[in-house]
């Protein structure tokens, strides 16, 4: 039985909402670090279903590349966040206003 | 090849000094002060083999052939003694900053040789994009001549300096674009080539565009009234040797782009608006009198001298004779000697007294007597006084404009009429005396009021170094014009021929824009001046 | 015919000079500063000698001697090509004698008076550079090179009124004549431009030839020469003190003495003397200016000489006198007749004056050396027991300045009275009675002032003469110890200029009186064509009879109210007129009107300019512009809060609105339409603009309520209404790419 590509977009734009809700919505940078893998992997998910629906090769090449760059992404902002951590004992992201005005 | 080394001498002797050592400060004015001088020497084998009749020592090769860039350097007789100017004045105001920059003397050299390239590219350039690189090449080093060794308001000024100019210099480069992008159209080629890009004559609304967006341009550059409050502000703040480079070369650019660009690009809308600018010239130059004679501070008071002696180079060439272009030229050199040494003898007095203000002095002549000397021819050369620079110039121009043809540019208005701008620009003669004898008499004369006047020491032998060229120079462009004339006059006179064919196609045609086919050199003919 | 002779050497030799004086003065030494300066005026006065020689002895009568500066042109601009040079002819040939000759004297004068001062080496380089100057302003064969000398003179003017720089009041007194000899200097600026606009040269030996063009109506009908003419003549009032710009003569009595004979006396201050007479050709053209030149000045004699009568200052008092003294050789220079004028005997009062009023300075300057520079005449008197030299040349030049037979005034004064008497000018084709009246009258005008100035003269003279020498010794004991004759250099000049005050008359004899003997008029003759002597020999002996009672009248009662110092009379006369006579000592308040109508305005003007117009105007605009682009930036910078969470909202927001506009432009572009109405037949052309993107779009059109054409890619409907009364059209546009649509109504009326 083949599921229907619908399916998986639909999963892929719950995802990806609920990557977003993380991201505006919680105070802890860690949190929002695995929110934003969340709108990484349904947009990944996207990719492949409609690589797989059109039998493209190409989507799913690229699907590889965004989580390379997820990887990538995902070591610097922990750095960042340890960094952020050690210098100001908290990682709560309404107390990191640096660069407010 | 020789104007690529005038050209890039400093910028090499700037790129030594980076790699010099901070702290050998000796070494880094010393070698400074050599690239200079090497470049000033450089620059006198340009009057050897130069032709008066047209292009001396061109260099064009190609940069970037796709765009039509090319790296096309020349020079003319309008050009050459600019340049020479400004070789000239590097090695002084080198020598006269010599002890007065003591904080970051490395960048201080390096600034004022990229400077001196950036300033002596814009005169040479022959390719409009060459010479909107060069002039925003100029502007930085300045910037930052103000803004680290200024005075205490040097961060206001030098903002106020760079906003000014860049207003003007984007439009420019907007009409820069426009004039490559119609010559595109209508000759298929793409060219940023001076003499090509002259062969385009736009219709007269372009014209006006083109030629408002240059001229703001310069205007600002020159600084024309009213768009001159840029001026006192950033003279007063700059440090002695960037006052002289801004008084005594850099205004020039905004007269030298009129003449080599605005007016010859645009002849319809310099007709059209020729009356305006030169009523707002001799505005300038009355108001900039008037208001020098209020200041209180020297510095700003040669800077609003600066202002009316701009207005005559502004009011030559706005009436389009030979006579009258040749003298906005001759007072552009000799207000550029005047000026640089009016403000090299204030500097002379800010470092042993660091202020600027008038009534802190009084009575110097008495413990300086060499300097009260240099100060009056100065100050005398500024007045205009014959024998010495200022005269020839503004007799030039003053002759010029009285004998102008008052009716060739469609001059409509009364306030517009030659001779009437000629009557009340030769009220300057007496305007300036009053101010420049008013700042000689408060500094110099008088009895001693402030006990540490007393004290001060004569000027040394560097100082007389400084001053002794540029004392010779004041009495060489006034008793012998000659000099400079023989080869001003013909590029003058080439000048004034193009634009009139031009004016002539453009009035006649009814086809704009077009091009025309080659514009020849040939000197005017002597009925083409203006005779009554 | 001209002939070429190094004349060049002749300002260069002082100008080198002063070089050397201002240069290495103070190195080489008093001795050595002397000893150049001298020389070289010497010898400029030898060569200038010799060369007036050649020129009397050599050439006709019409020559001249030329020399040129440069071989090459000096400036070539367009059309203009300027060869300065030199020339001498008859009428600077006198000038150039008088310069040097006095010049010479006053050289010589000063290394005494100025022996113990700290500037000798610089007094005596700017002297040189003056000599320089002058030489060059007399000899000059063009407008231009007598610019040059002109703001040449002007300058050293300025530096030797300014010599004593450490007080305020010399400083100011200096910068006072510049500027005011620079407004002169501004017409004649003008008078240059335009004469060279009309004539195309500047060449006082191409005049002749150019009179047509001169003649030519420039503006309101009259002839440029007018023009020319009047600004000429402005010029000249600023150089030699007429009103209305003589107010810079007074102060510039600040100067060294020497400096007030030679500048402001004997050489400078005629320069306008000269130049009117220099451009006779213009004048003669335009005899109406020369009416200008004659009434302007009658009128500086006159006042003048009133203002001098009251004046404490020995030296203000000779400087009025001077002033005065002008006003004379204008009246002369201006006075018409027969298509010239009385140039000769305004030249020859120049010279006389040269004489008389350099000796009187020096006469002074010797008073105020004795007196430690006590100006103040009312504590001198009988200074003749202990200056018996100053006195009796002093007595002497008041003789000669009052016109007494037969000392050189009186030969002068009356050729200029005679010369006023028989002015003539010509009416115009159809004369008014106001321009009747003034033809004949104005020669009498002038007669009857100048003789009143005369008198005036000889009073206030006299009065001086008086108050300083005769009666008792007002001043300090201190003072009367310290009294002395001056060295010999100083007492030898002044017996010299009196000499010539003396002899020098002579040479102006009228010719009524056996041909040939007035060698003067005889020699200047040639150049200025000047008019020949109308008056019979009973003419002049009434002319001089009166001349001479009038002012013996006025030195007698000179000598009846200051004889013996001030005279009771005197006191009482004063007390009866307060008023008046503080008017007159307060020099009729001219410098504080002046003050009140020029120099405050303009300094008011420019502090406005620069508060309101500079400040607020132009950099108000501006800052107001930045204000306005600062205040955004103020307001925006708000949304700039530093949370990172607020600004991704933000993107989400700009995103959808992004995406929502995106989908929806095209339809909402397609549904616009335009109706055509032929009677009840109607058309819609839906997305009217033909563009690619809206030939994907799907088109419903409701026609009516319920009416509908159904959807279709088509964008033209047509549809018939059966009834007349208002509809309502509704096009719909569906994009299929986006799934969205959108709908455009338009009311329509059938009738």
């Amino acid at each position: 039985m083949m599921i229907p590509i619908q399916d998986f977009l639909l999963l892929g734009a719950l995802r990806f909402g609920l990557g977003v809700i993380g991201v505006i919505l919680r105070r802890n940078v860690l949190i929002v670090l695995m929110s934003i893998e969340l709108m990484l992997n349904a947009a990944n998910l996207t990719l492949v279903a409609f690589g797989r629906a059109r039998h493209d090769p190409h989507a799913h090449a690229f699907a590889f590349l965004v989580m390379a760059v997820a990887a990538a992404e995902a070591a610097v902002g922990l750095a960042i966040v340890v960094g952020i951590f050690r210098n100001r004992r908290s990682v709560n992201l309404d107390e990191l206003t640096l660069m407010k005005h | 090849m020789i104007l690529t080394l005038i050209t890039f001498l400093p910028l090499c002797g700037a790129l030594l000094c980076m790699l010099l050592p901070r702290e050998e400060e000796g070494l880094l004015r010393g070698t400074a002060f050599v690239t200079a001088l090497a470049t000033f020497v450089a620059s006198l084998f340009l009057l050897s083999g130069f032709n008066p009749h047209g292009w001396s020592f061109v260099v064009d090769v190609p940069w970037v052939a796709a765009l039509g860039i090319h790296y096309h350097l020349g020079v003319d007789g309008i050009s050459l003694w600019l340049v020479l100017l400004t070789t000239f004045l590097v090695p002084i105001v080198l020598l006269g900053s010599w002890h007065s920059i003591n904080k970051k003397v490395r960048e201080f050299m390096v600034t004022v040789l990229i400077l001196e390239t950036g300033m002596i590219g814009t005169f040479l350039a022959l390719d409009l994009f060459m010479f909107y690189v060069f002039w925003e090449v100029m502007l930085i080093p300045m910037y930052f001549i103000i803004g680290i060794w200024g005075g205490d308001r040097r961060l206001y000024a030098s903002i106020k300096f760079v906003l000014f100019t860049m207003v003007g210099s984007l439009l420019m480069v907007v009409a820069i674009i426009y004039l490559y992008v119609r010559h595109h159209e209508l000759a298929h080629t793409w060219s940023f080539d001076y003499q090509e890009l002259s062969r385009l004559v736009l219709s007269p609304h372009e014209q006006l565009f083109c030629f408002g967006a240059f001229a703001l341009a310069f205007c600002i550059k020159i600084p024309l009234f009213p768009l001159h409050t840029w001026l006192p502000d950033a003279h007063t703040e700059a440090p002695t040797g960037g006052s002289v480079l801004l008084a005594s070369v850099m205004l020039k650019f905004g007269t030298y782009g009129l003449l080599r660009f605005a007016i010859p690009y645009f002849p319809d809308a310099m007709a059209e608006l020729a009356p305006l600018l030169s009523v707002l010239a001799v505005i300038g130059i009355i108001y900039g009198s008037l208001v020098a004679f209020a200041q209180k501070d020297m510095k700003k008071m040669i800077a609003y001298s600066s202002v009316a002696h701009l207005g005559f180079v502004v009011l030559g060439l706005m009436m389009w004779n030979v006579k009258a272009i040749d003298g906005a030229i001759y007072v552009m050199l000799a207000h550029g000697i005047s000026t640089g040494g009016l403000f090299l003898c204030i500097g002379v007095l800010y470092e042993r007294r660091h202020t600027r203000r008038i009534d802190e002095y009084g009575g110097i002549a008495a413990v300086m007597p060499r300097f009260a000397g240099v100060f009056l021819i100065i100050t005398l050369a500024s007045i205009g006084l014959p024998a010495l620079c200022g005269f020839v110039g503004e007799f030039l121009v003053l002759t010029g404009t009285f004998g102008a043809y008052a009716t060739w540019a469609g001059l409509p208005h009364f306030f517009a009429h030659p001779k009437v701008l000629a009557l009340f620009a030769t009220s300057g003669v007496i305007l300036s005396a009053v101010y420049m004898l008013f700042l000689y008499q408060r500094l110099m004369y008088g009895p001693i009021t402030h006990a540490r006047n007393r004290e001060l020491p004569d000027l040394s032998r560097r100082e007389v170094m400084v001053f002794v060229p540029i004392v010779i120079m004041a009495f060489w462009l006034g008793v012998y014009p000659s000099t400079f004339l023989r080869t001003i006059d013909p590029a003058v006179d080439r000048t004034v021929a193009a634009f009139k064919i031009k004016y002539q196609a453009g009035v006649q045609a009814t086809d704009l824009p077009k091009m025309l086919p080659e514009i020849a050199a040939s000197p005017a003919s002597p009925e083409g001046e203006e005779k009554r | 015919m001209t002939a070429a002779f190094p004349l060049h050497l002749i300002p260069l030799l002082p100008l080198a000079g002063a070089a050397f004086a201002l240069l290495v003065g103070k190195r080489a030494g008093k001795d050595a500063v002397t000893l150049v300066c001298l020389g070289v005026v010497a010898a400029a006065a030898l060569m200038a000698f010799y060369a007036v020689y050649l020129l009397h002895g050599q050439l006709p009568p019409g020559g001249s001697l030329t020399d040129a500066f440069f071989d090459a042109p000096w400036m070539k601009a367009g059309d203009l090509e300027v060869h300065p040079g030199l020339m001498l002819d008859r009428l600077s040939a006198v000038m150039v004698m008088v310069v040097t000759g006095i010049g010479f004297l006053i050289h010589l004068y000063s290394t005494a008076y100025m022996e113990h001062d700290e500037g000798y080496t610089r007094f005596f380089g700017y002297l040189n550079l003056f000599m320089a100057a002058m030489l060059i302003l007399v000899l000059g064969d063009s407008l231009l090179v007598t610019f040059v000398g002109w703001e040449g003179v002007g300058l050293c003017s300025y530096l030797l009124i300014g010599f004593w720089f450490d007080k305020d009041a010399n400083a100011y007194a200096g910068r006072k004549a510049f500027v005011v000899n620079r407004i002169g200097d501004f017409a004649f600026l003008l008078a240059m431009f335009l004469t060279f606009s009309i004539t195309s040269t500047l060449k006082y030996s191409d005049m002749g030839g150019v009179v047509e063009a001169l003649h030519a109506p420039l503006w309101f009908g009259l002839p440029g020469a007018y023009f020319v003419g009047i600004l000429i003549l402005i010029g000249c009032t600023g150089k030699s003190a007429q009103i209305p710009l003589y107010i810079w003569l007074p102060d510039a009595m600040a100067g060294p003495t020497p400096v007030s004979a030679l500048i402001h006396a004997a050489t400078m201050v005629t320069a306008g003397v000269y130049m009117v007479a220099r451009m006779h050709v213009v004048f003669e053209v335009a005899p109406a200016t020369l009416a200008a030149v004659a009434g302007i000045g009658a009128a500086t004699a006159l006042f003048a000489a009133t203002i001098a009568i009251a004046q404490r200052d020995l030296k203000k008092v000779l400087a009025y006198s001077t002033i005065s003294q002008l006003g004379f050789m204008f009246v002369a220079v201006g006075s018409h007749l027969h298509g010239t004028s009385n140039y000769e005997a305004g030249i020859f009062h120049l010279v006389t004056h040269a004489f008389f009023k350099a000796g009187l300075f020096l006469g002074a300057g010797s008073v105020l050396h004795a007196l430690a520079n006590e100006g103040d005449i009312t504590r001198m008197g009988g200074l003749k027991k202990y200056l018996p030299h100053t006195r009796w040349t002093f007595l002497i030049y008041c003789l000669a300045i009052s016109g007494i037979f037969p000392f050189a005034g009186f030969w002068s004064k009356d050729a200029i009275l005679a010369g006023a008497h028989a002015a003539l000018w010509p009416t115009s084709p159809n004369p008014g009675g106001a321009e009747i009246w003034f033809a004949a009258h104005t020669g009498q005008i002038l007669y009857w002032t100048l003789l009143a100035a005369a008198a005036c003269t000889a009073f206030y003279m006299f009065r001086l003469y008086f108050l300083v020498f005769e009666g008792e010794y007002r001043g300090t004991e201190e003072k009367k110890h310290h009294l002395h004759e001056s060295p010999p250099a100083m007492t030898v000049v002044l017996w010299l200029l009196a000499l010539g005050s003396i002899g020098i008359g002579l040479l102006g004899i009228p010719d009524e009186f056996g041909s040939r003997l007035d060698r003067f008029g005889d020699f200047l003759s040639p150049v200025l064509q000047a008019q020949a002597r109308v008056e019979t020999r009973s003419d002049f002996l009434i002319g001089a009879a009166i001349a001479l009672s009038v002012s013996s009248a006025a030195i007698l009662l000179a000598w009846v109210l200051y004889g013996n110092g001030f005279s009771p009379r005197v006191k009482r006369f004063v007390a009866a007129v307060p008023r008046l006579y503080k008017t007159v000592l307060n020099k009729y308040y001219i410098d504080e009107i002046y003050d009140v109508l020029v120099v405050r305005p303009v300094r008011w003007t420019a502090i406005i300019f620069w508060r309101a117009v500079d400040s607020v105007l132009i950099d108000g605009t501006i800052n107001l512009v930045a204000l306005i682009v600062g205040g955004i930036g103020k307001l925006v910078r708000y949304l700039q809060n530093g949370d990172v969470q607020r600004y991704l909202v933000g993107i989400l927001v700009g995103a959808a609105i992004i995406f929502w506009g995106a989908t929806n432009w095209t339809a909402r572009q397609g549904a616009k339409f335009i109706v055509t109405q032929h009677g009840h037949e109607v058309i819609v052309t839906a997305a009217p603009e033909d563009d690619l993107a809206f030939r994907r779009l799907r088109f419903r059109v409701e026609w009516e309520g319920g009416t509908y054409t159904p959807e279709q890619t088509a964008t033209i409907f047509t549809h018939h209404y059966d009834k007349a009364g208002k509809h309502k059209i509704t096009v719909e546009a569906f994009d299929p790419r986006w799934g969205t649509h959108a709908t455009v109504s338009q009311k329509l009326v059938i009738k």
